[in-house]
């Protein structure tokens, strides 16, 4: 909205009005009209605010409460159902707020990558040209969008524990159990091998992501291109630059993934769940509760991703098709070159914020018991009496990751505004 | 919009739609015909359609089964428990208490009207011919009936708000929500388009701080922060924090759409405004706001339905709506474990209404259209 080239008769949109110089100049002309008025509004707001402050601290004096964060060292005594780090009860309530935190990353995470999986195909699928596929998935879409998230949750946590005990555990795929204990996976057998996979799989990632960011800088991409590209692309034996650094760079990244597993001396044989007794032995176990939030969200996020998907690619002229057809192109080379390009500036911001309500509805885990950021707030805010602590830290947990995204979206609609202007 | 892809000739690659002047009957044969090249037309058609119906053909008839024809539909428990299906008789004997709560058993008259009441103003402002200033005092006397009603008052002794349960709930929570979120929503939407510095950064700072939170945060703030905060000796009722907390979350997002329905402005009204000598009070009032307002109606109505969706969230702070009595009559020892009936339930009905709603927005957004040009 602002640095618009409309004349000053605008009434609504700030503009820079010519002269004022300095930095007192450019702060008057920030703060604008009417700087007394506004300076009392904010100075009422303030004062509401030290009203409440007042308040709190006496009321918090009242039930002997010392605010302040000291209460994160003391230890937090109570049981937490799953953690991705260690923890026992007599740890800190900073460690537990970060298992919470960290239970909210995983979920968002894994519930990220499959739900974008599924709404993608669901959307394509929504949009094929055969009647009855596109008609099943346009009912998954309606009937998951026309119910509320939590009666979804509700119905898959109860669906879960409803299933039969260990010894009569349905098997659906080989090495797969599903029972009231869970979902039974086959799993790495040493402990801690997922966690060196994972970082194994985030080193390749920002191996190669560096690459490629070189790559596009103009000197580096000189340097890579020409002399390590040369050496390189005679034995890989490609030819042409890009393709030289293309091999190169998934050669160092794969490598440098390989290297943080040998280096780490972790074994990766895999173990697989048994039946041994009342319950099973080996492999890993994913808790009813983690799996009734993942089924919940993933089966919810898929059906607004397939609807923005379908919406991307339907909001892209039908010109546009004819004219590329006109021109000769086949049918999927269409789709990539002239219709996805376009598509994405539709798709792309909309699928952000598709991913912000992920991570916000992973909040409701809380209802069903999985120990989410939420959950341990609560539980520590209601053991300690530190309301305004935990829900300080609440709240700056979940503003530090949406408003850098928000910020971004900002940016890039502030851009999208600013060329399509009339 | 949704028919794009269902009708194989509107299909951009699809050969040229069918004359205009074809014989009725020959039209409907080459209706059949595309129908039937588009399900079987190519290998992988076909086998996308056989995989469709074989699907269909493990799910569905399970499904009618257990829900139809192997349903119990009256009787006790007992009932239930020997037959195979589902157990409708469980929602015939609990209908009364999915939908209205533990509310005094014989006064179960009062929230029953508010909820027609609700629902009755809901439906007349769908209707066009209502967008008027007069409706707004319906509204408001008709929200005043409902809030009387369920309170107990004036006639008989009060009904305290922790009774107020089910479904009016729900519905008090989202209309009370849009209609004290939206005049909040518009001075927001005003301020952040403002060229005053100090108030654009407090509407930016609020509407962005709201927006990154989820509801469940906002609702334990209103639940375990406000009391106190407040001075002791005072205490606001935990329904009317609830739904306070809800109206400061939904005016951020309602702040955001009226803002997207500002920018769609042309600058030529601001200046016609302008040199007709209007100030930017009666700008807004009569010029600008009548035209954004207008535009964004089916963003709005896609809010609402959310919101009404998101209500359920109130079961986090222990209040009951209708998805909590619904579960809560699944525990009662006569009738234990008919979770999936009650949620099947509660599911038709957000079913009924949102599809209904979300339906009116697409129609409303097509008028809309039609109206502009």
């Amino acid at each position: 909205m602002r640095n618009q080239p409309t004349p000053a008769l605008d009434p609504l949109r700030w503009t820079p009005p010519p002269g004022r110089p300095g930095l007192t100049g450019r702060v008057a002309t920030w703060w604008g009209e009417r700087p007394v008025t506004q300076a009392v509004l904010l100075a009422g707001v303030a004062l509401i605010l030290v009203f409440f402050a007042v308040n709190t601290a006496a009321n918090m004096e009242r039930f002997g409460i010392t605010p302040g964060f000291g209460f994160l060292l003391r230890p937090a005594n109570f049981e937490i159902g799953e953690s991705l780090i260690g923890y026992q009860p007599q740890d800190s309530y900073a460690r537990a707020l970060l298992v919470g935190l960290l239970n909210t990353v995983k979920i968002a995470l894994v519930g990220g990558v499959l739900a974008t999986v599924i709404g993608v195909a669901l959307g394509v699928a929504r949009l094929s040209g055969n009647p009855l596929l596109s008609a099943l998935v346009q009912g998954y879409v309606e009937v998951i969008r026309s119910t509320p998230l939590l009666l979804q949750l509700f119905f898959w946590s109860a669906t879960l524990q409803a299933l039969p005990g260990p010894r009569q555990a349905f098997n659906p795929i080989p090495g797969v159990f599903l029972c009231n204990r869970g979902i039974l996976l086959p799993a790495f057998a040493e402990d801690g091998a997922g966690g060196w996979v994972l970082l194994a799989l985030l080193a390749a990632l920002a191996v190669g992501g560096i690459g490629v960011w070189l790559r596009s800088s103009r000197i580096m991409g000189q340097i890579l291109g020409r002399t390590v590209g040369r050496t390189v692309g005679r034995t890989v034996g490609s030819t042409g630059n890009g393709r030289r650094s293309d091999a190169l760079i998934l050669l160092i990244a794969v490598g440098s993934g390989a290297g943080v597993i040998v280096g780490s001396g972790v074994s990766l044989t895999v173990g697989f769940p048994e039946l041994t007794g009342f319950n099973f032995v080996g492999g890993g176990v994913v808790s009813p509760e983690f799996s009734a939030l993942l089924i919940g969200l993933v089966v919810n996020a898929a059906a607004m991703i397939a609807e923005i998907v379908r919406s991307g690619i339907q909001s892209v002229p039908k010109g546009q098709w004819e004219a590329a057809r006109a021109l000769g192109l086949p049918r999927g080379r269409i789709m990539r070159l002239v219709v996805l390009p376009q598509a994405l500036r539709v798709i792309v911001p909309l699928m952000t914020s598709s991913y912000l309500n992920l991570i916000k509805n992973s909040s409701l885990a809380v209802a069903i018991g999985f120990p989410d950021l939420v959950s341990v707030v609560n539980t520590s805010a209601n053991q300690t009496g530190q309301v305004l602590e935990s829900m300080a830290i609440m709240m700056g947990a979940y503003l530090t990751v949406n408003l850098t995204v928000s910020a971004l979206m900002n940016a890039h609609n502030r851009h999208l505004t600013e060329r399509g202007r009339r | 919009m949704t028919d794009h892809a269902l009708t194989p000739t509107s299909h951009p690659l699809a050969p040229f739609p069918p004359p205009q002047q074809v014989p009725r009957q020959r039209l409907a044969l080459s209706h059949a015909r595309a129908l039937w090249g588009a399900l079987f037309g190519t290998p992988v058609n076909t086998a996308i359609t056989l995989a469709c119906v074989a699907a269909l053909a493990v799910s569905l008839p399970p499904l009618v089964r257990w829900a139809i024809l192997d349903a119990v539909w009256s009787g006790p428990a007992e009932r239930c428990a020997a037959g195979e299906g589902a157990c409708w008789a469980f929602i015939g004997e609990k209908l009364r208490y999915i939908l209205l709560g533990f509310y005094d058993q014989d006064r179960q008259w009062r929230p029953l009207a508010a909820t027609l009441i609700l629902l009755g103003l809901a439906g007349m402002s769908a209707a066009p011919l209502f967008w008027r200033r007069a409706t707004l005092g319906v509204w408001l006397a008709g929200l005043t009936v409902a809030l009387l009603l369920l309170s107990g008052l004036p006639d008989g002794p009060p009904v305290p708000t922790e009774r107020w349960s089910g479904l009016p709930v729900n519905l008090l929570l989202t209309t009370i929500g849009m209609i004290g979120a939206f005049p909040l929503a518009v001075l927001l939407a005003l301020a952040r388009r403002s060229r005053m510095g100090g108030i654009r950064s407090l509407a930016v700072l609020f509407i962005e701080v709201t927006r990154g939170v989820p509801l469940i945060a906002v609702l334990y703030v209103a639940t375990l922060l406000v009391p106190l905060m407040l001075p002791s000796g005072l205490a606001i009722d935990k329904l009317l924090r609830a739904q306070i907390a809800i109206i400061l979350f939904v005016s951020a997002y309602l702040a955001e759409i009226i803002r997207a329905g500002l920018q769609a402005i042309p600058d030529g009204q601001y200046e016609a405004a302008r040199a007709l000598g209007l100030t930017y009070w009666g700008t807004m009032r009569l010029v600008i706001l009548p035209q954004a307002l207008r535009t964004v109606i089916p963003s709005i109505v896609n809010l609402a339905i959310g919101l009404f969706q998101d209500t359920t969230l109130i079961v986090v702070i222990g209040l009951f709506d209708v998805l909590n009595t619904a579960r809560n009559a699944a525990k009662d020892p006569a009738w234990l474990g008919f979770y999936t009936e009650a949620f099947g339930f509660a599911a038709l009905i957000y079913l009924t209404v949102c599809v209904l709603a979300s339906r009116y927005s697409l129609w409303l957004e097509a008028r809309l259209r039609r109206v502009e040009r």
